[in-house]
């Protein structure tokens, strides 16, 4: 009894691999979204166009695709830009964009908390803050419900 | 607008008979309760019935023949028939693997739909020959558990919303009990589990579908806190409205424009749907607690401080009627077209009876 006892690799087996029925998600072409452009938003925060810079990098979210990199460097550009902004400006900055707007920002925000760094999560919470007033908490359940992540 | 608390349990669903003197109600287990009375008034117990060994799903009553058809996660469901004042069950093979998750008669009461977590509906009728109730399956193309069903007013057409995010609407057309339906705005060819619908992103689990009074738009509610219509009339084209506040989880026309929708809000929602692309939200249907905030003795100062540690005088509760989630909205007055009065029920285990004013 004691030799069955010390395998346990068969626990790891991840069994729903197995089953035909598996619900799979429907599978959308995902190859061609790059993310927001990267040189378009540099020169408008370089220009000190804080606003268009918010809504440049709302722009093609990179959802649909596999690709981790184009996902990462999304959000790296995303947390630039909101950490350009002044304190007084994230409310703003917020009441511009519109609904769905403020659902994609939430999204990133939430992303931003995964990984945080250096000041990060606090220029975060700021703008959880007023993206919350604005969206609700509706905004946050479509976070957690969304299929497709960023 | 009146409460009435049937304990502490939560209420998973309910039914009333046809003249609404009778409720039928499920405090989360494997019995049903019915209980007499009337709306502000005192609610006796008079019949439990007790044939399931799982927690009831779904209570159905239908009006005209008065039968009860109940189902549970037992994978069974009983229709319940008054002989000499005592409530009989009887078996109905629906032929599940997985529990029942609700259960609803069709307009005119020869059969029902029953929706399960074997990805599968099943449309029962019952065949006098035998003497019982058959049932044939609804299996393409569910690919989860069907969260709720709705019937159309022509008997044949049953919208379904399902955990694999879809919302559709199948055909029920058995031929063996009903001649062929005429065509709809949904589509004219028939056949039993042809899909006339089928919305692929509804963002999330779909909680609870409704037809309109004239079965021309479906409304439905889904876990990404939107809902949305599909109006036949428009080439079945989809609006969606996402909104800010928690997921809704039971939709129910009160007329052909206006929707009222609750959840885990804990309050009824009336949203209104004029055309496609103009689906908006109304209001709330709750009115708030009038709390008078009057000036304080200092006596209730220190009475607070004393009992409370704490000098404000805060209400715990939730500014609404109900302290917990709604989970069904049932019609209770005036008719499909012109609904007066609708009944909700909600995991505090209270059952409140609203007005809606056209």
């Amino acid at each position: 009894m004691s030799k069955n006892t010390v395998a346990d690799r068969f626990r790891r087996v991840d069994i729903d691999e197995y089953d035909e029925n598996k619900f799979v998600d429907e599978e959308d072409g995902g190859e061609n979204q790059l993310g927001p452009d990267e040189t378009e938003v540099d020169s408008l925060i370089r220009q000190g166009n804080l606003m268009g810079a918010l809504q440049a990098v709302l722009k093609n979210p990179p959802i649909n695709t596999k690709n981790q990199n184009v996902k990462d460097r999304a959000e790296g550009l995303v947390l630039k830009v909101l950490s350009s902004f002044k304190a007084n400006d994230i409310e703003k900055a917020v009441q511009s964009l519109d609904k769905t707007g403020v659902d994609l920002l939430m999204k990133y925000i939430y992303k931003g908390f995964e990984k945080p760094s250096d000041n990060s999560s606090a220029i975060l919470l700021q703008w959880h803050e007023k993206a919350l007033s604005a969206g609700g908490v509706g905004s946050i359940v479509r976070v957690l419900t969304a299929r497709k992540t960023l | 607008m009146s409460l009435y608390s049937f304990g502490l349990e939560p209420l998973s669903c309910h039914a009333w008979n046809k003249d609404r003197t009778q409720i039928a109600v499920s405090p989360n287990n494997n019995v049903v309760h019915i209980y007499q009375g009337s709306q502000g008034k005192e609610w006796i117990k008079i019949h439990e019935l007790t044939e399931h060994s799982g927690r009831i799903t779904g209570i159905d009553w239908a009006p005209e023949s008065n039968r009860i058809v109940t189902c549970a996660s037992d994978r069974n469901a009983y229709v319940w028939t008054l002989k000499d004042g005592v409530w009989k069950p009887t078996l109905v093979l629906v032929r599940i693997n997985r529990a029942a998750t609700c259960v609803k008669w069709s307009p005119l009461e020869n059969k029902f739909a029953l929706g399960s977590g074997a990805k599968l509906i099943s449309v029962c009728y019952f065949e006098k020959e035998n003497d019982w109730w058959l049932s044939k399956h609804i299996k393409k193309p569910i690919n989860s558990t069907v969260l709720s069903l709705d019937w159309h007013p022509n008997n044949m057409l049953l919208a379904a919303g399902s955990a694999d995010l879809h919302c559709r609407i199948f055909s029920a057309y058995i031929k063996d009990i009903e001649d062929r339906p005429g065509p709809t705005p949904w589509g004219s060819k028939m056949p039993f589990g042809e899909v006339l619908l089928e919305h692929k992103e509804c963002g999330g689990w779909v909680h609870s579908v409704s037809f309109s009074p004239s079965g021309d738009t479906l409304a439905w509610v889904s876990h990404n806190s939107a809902i949305g219509v599909a109006d036949a009339t428009q080439g079945k084209e989809v609006t969606q409205l996402t909104t800010g506040h928690l997921p809704l989880l039971s939709v129910l026309y009160v007329c052909e424009t206006e929707i009222v929708a609750a959840g885990h809000d804990c309050c009824p929602y009336q949203f209104s749907y004029k055309g496609l692309g103009c689906l908006e939200f109304v209001k709330k249907v709750d009115i708030p607690k009038q709390t008078s905030k009057g000036n304080m003795s200092a006596m209730q100062h220190f009475r607070n401080l004393d009992k409370k540690a704490t000098i404000e005088d805060e209400d715990t509760g939730l500014g609404c009627l109900h302290q917990n989630s709604i989970t069904q909205l049932c019609l209770l007055e005036g008719g499909k077209e012109k609904v007066e009065k609708f009944s909700s029920v909600g995991l505090d285990g209270a059952m409140v009876v609203w007005e809606f004013k056209h």
